[in-house]
């Protein structure tokens, strides 16, 4: 572990004298890699509040340009980033927050050719897409790469977020929650349906908590319980994610043991 | 009987914008048919054709997934909460 210049132990000092963190907790976050698939609504609080952290390492993982559309809800770009790759739109911003963060941009979408080259640098995965085919190859592949996975999601006015580890000999994967995806067409998504902008805020934030909790090795992490946020009525709620014993991906006998395109699978164009 | 019963925004065109529905029934499925007999259409937004949940919605009796308990015919007693859970994808 490296040692803490005088200028990061002012920079992380209210973390520092935090006794659950310390400098050790300090030292764990600028170590470790963190993969932060989708740049956007969720994508743009967790990167802030990571890099804000001092996690050493943030990869963002996005093919889309930033559109006027997106600025209700994605801190990470400003208006005069319309129209820029958002990784590098967010590179930049994270660079001005915190400047000893190393940021990996990724240029592409996340798909079953590269998904297991791109996690393979990473400690922990934050899945913050906008699509079911990202989601289960999100899953799919950190599973097989032995990462903890922060997974959040969100619609109008709820949002979702649960931990699924595969070093917890009980964790659940995200097949074990939601075995299959809907059938394309039935749900709407956030540009149809709208998405109330700080339910991002909010559902990223949590996400970037279990984050640092997990790399920290802090707390009770959500591994096993899935937490239900609802704004409108501004109750939280956890429910019990149970690991699925006939789970074709983590249960004793798998039948996905290499990535799919969902795309195809799902049958829907994102 | 008295079940509360909390509905996800994107069902809620089913149950006249209601956030939570009171119904009755000792099982599931009973709720579910009360549910919709107020509300039709209630019942196939969260029942498959094939008379099982359907895949991509999971149903939680307070906080227990009904999958890992009878599904349809979990009993239910008075001041339950059932919580029905679509799979989102939004970020």
């Amino acid at each position: 572990m490296r040692d803490l210049s005088e200028e990061q132990v002012h920079r992380y000092a209210r973390h520092i004298i935090l006794p659950e963190v310390g400098g050790e907790g300090q030292r764990r976050l600028m170590d470790s890699k963190v993969l932060v698939v989708g740049a956007g609504g969720l994508g743009s609080p967790v990167a802030l509040y990571l890099a804000a952290a001092g996690v050493g390492t943030l990869g963002l993982v996005d093919d889309d340009l930033v559109e006027l559309t997106n600025l209700q809800r994605q801190i990470l770009h400003g208006t005069s980033d319309i129209g820029r790759p958002k990784v590098e739109s967010g590179r930049d911003t994270i660079a001005h927050v915190n400047p000893e963060v190393e940021v990996r941009t990724h240029l592409v979408r996340l798909g079953s050719g590269n998904a297991m080259d791109i996690l393979a640098g990473y400690d922990l995965v934050v899945d913050g897409s906008d699509n079911f085919p990202t989601r289960y190859l999100a899953n799919d592949a950190a599973r097989m790469g032995g990462l903890p996975l922060v997974t959040g999601a969100i619609f109008q006015f709820e949002g979702q977020v649960t931990v699924f580890d595969p070093r917890v000999d009980v964790s659940p994967c995200y097949r074990c929650l939601f075995p299959n995806p809907p059938p394309p067409g039935s749900v709407p998504n956030c540009a149809q349906a709208g998405v109330f902008g700080v339910l991002a805020g909010v559902v990223g934030c949590i996400q970037a908590t279990e984050a640092i909790k997990v790399l920290t090795g802090i707390g009770r992490p959500l591994v096993g319980s899935l937490l239900l946020y609802d704004a409108l009525e501004m109750s939280f709620t956890k429910v019990r994610v149970v690991r699925d014993e006939r789970c074709p991906l983590c249960g004793p006998e798998p039948s996905i043991t290499s990535l799919i395109d969902y795309e195809h699978f799902c049958g829907v164009n994102t | 009987m008295s079940i509360q019963v909390r509905i996800p925004t994107v069902l809620r065109k089913h149950t006249g914008d209601q956030a939570t529905v009171q119904a009755s029934g000792t099982t599931l499925a009973q709720v579910i048919d009360d549910i919709d007999a107020r509300h039709p259409g209630f019942r196939a937004a969260v029942v498959s054709e094939d008379g099982a949940l359907h895949r991509f919605i999971n149903v939680y009796v307070n906080d227990e997934d009904v999958r890992f308990l009878e599904s349809l015919q979990t009993p239910l007693k008075d001041g339950d909460t059932v919580s029905v859970l679509p799979a989102v994808a939004g970020g």
